[in-house]
């Protein structure tokens, strides 16, 4: 489920396709986010999932991988 | 006459024209970088005009675009966050260039910071409607060139200097809906320091740096989220549809976030002007120089409903509705 919804995310906002959105992804070098784009990316993500996602952490998410663990631990 | 209007708007582009290309060789970046960023691909750096140089360029485009008696101005407000001088105002001294020293007026600076020119319009605005002032004449002026660390490649692309001038009076038209807003920036994330404690009494504190700092992430955020507050107050306290704007003339920032919002709100992004591509971000003077240029495009008719937009430091934010 949450893997789902952040794929559309990221799909949404980078302009990506779907099979591009692999747990080894890196958000930046691969999918071509910005740190522009990783902002917006965050914001959709707290929207999504009614969070708030402080800089540190935002920091912290490299990968898909990185985002669906970070992500599947906050919503427990 | 019931309400305020903006009769003419008047411009001041600094000096020298640095392009992206002028600033990949001062500092690590390029063309691509900033382009697709920010949307900005050259701004106007001021060589050795002052804020006060500009605001008054700017103030006599708009005197000269008017047709007025510039003796019939009794309030000038300069809204600015670069000033020449905290003492005497940006205001007074425009006065005096102006040559308007023998005459009644109320001038002031303004520091609203990039919501620098909605706040003064708000201010002379209540001014005109409550009957004590004729005509005001609010500039927004800056040269950030000088507040900018020409180091830090994360700000010094996104600035640029320049002035905009409105003239404002009484009218049956104008101004339709007014709205300001403000929160303490307690996380301190768009700085930039004044003179630090310095007497022989006082602690001896370490001195913050003397420029410009922005934590762009969270300014983003912030600026999304107010120009859709600004827009959806605005909206409803003027009972008008988005539909019934013709312009939405924002603050000049990044066309990234106008992006942002276009998608947020479901404007039309070809809704926005935006001229931030020759300018980049003038802060105070940014909505005044937008407004100029839209005006001397022609998009802007007799009736058409056109609604400015600023955001900034402080945290600021605001706009007005205005019927042409």
């Amino acid at each position: 489920m949450i893997k789902e919804k952040v794929t559309d995310i990221l799909v949404e906002e980078l302009g990506v396709e779907v099979e591009e959105v692999v747990d080894s992804a890196n958000i930046q070098e691969d999918l071509g986010a910005d740190s522009l784009a990783i902002v917006e990316i965050v914001m959709a993500f707290e929207d999504e999932f009614d969070i708030k996602i402080p800089e540190e952490d935002a920091a912290s998410m490299i990968t898909v991988k990185d985002i669906v663990e970070y992500l599947e631990n906050k919503l427990g | 006459m019931d309400t305020c209007k903006i009769i003419a708007a008047g411009k001041a582009a600094a000096q020298r024209t640095v392009t992206n290309d002028d600033l990949s060789k001062i500092v690590e970046t390029n063309d691509e970088w900033i382009s697709s960023r920010t949307g900005i691909s050259r701004r106007q750096i001021t060589f050795d005009e002052s804020t006060t140089d500009l605001a008054y360029r700017a103030s006599v485009d708009a005197i000269n675009k008017s047709g007025i008696d510039k003796n019939t101005i009794d309030l000038i407000i300069v809204a600015t966050i670069s000033p020449d001088f905290f003492m005497p105002s940006t205001a007074s001294m425009l006065q005096y260039r102006l040559g308007l020293n023998e005459n009644n007026v109320t001038a002031f600076d303004l520091n609203a910071a990039c919501t620098g020119l909605i706040y003064a319009i708000q201010v002379a605005d209540k001014f005109i409607k409550s009957g004590s002032v004729r005509r005001a004449l609010v500039v927004g002026s800056e040269t950030l060139s000088r507040t900018i660390d020409w180091n830090d490649r994360g700000t010094c692309v996104l600035f640029g200097d320049g002035a905009g001038a409105l003239l404002l009076e009484r009218s049956d038209s104008g101004i339709m809906a007014d709205y300001t807003n403000s929160r303490g920036d307690a996380e301190m994330n768009l700085v930039l320091p004044a003179l630090p404690l310095d007497s022989p009494f006082s602690s001896k504190l370490d001195s913050p740096p003397s420029k410009m700092t922005m934590n762009g992430g969270e300014i983003f955020k912030f600026a999304t989220f107010a120009i859709k507050d600004t827009i959806d107050n605005l909206l409803r306290s003027s009972r008008i549809e988005i539909e019934d704007i013709s312009l939405v003339i924002p603050h000049q920032a990044n066309g990234r976030i106008i992006s942002k919002v276009s998608k947020l709100t479901k404007i039309p992004l070809e809704k926005f002007y935006l001229n931030l591509s020759k300018y980049g971000n003038t802060s105070s003077a940014s909505i005044g120089l937008a407004l100029a240029e839209a005006m001397e495009d022609g998009l802007i008719k007799k009736g058409d409903k056109v609604l400015l937009v600023g955001f900034g430091g402080g945290l600021t934010w605001g706009g007005v509705i205005h019927e042409f």
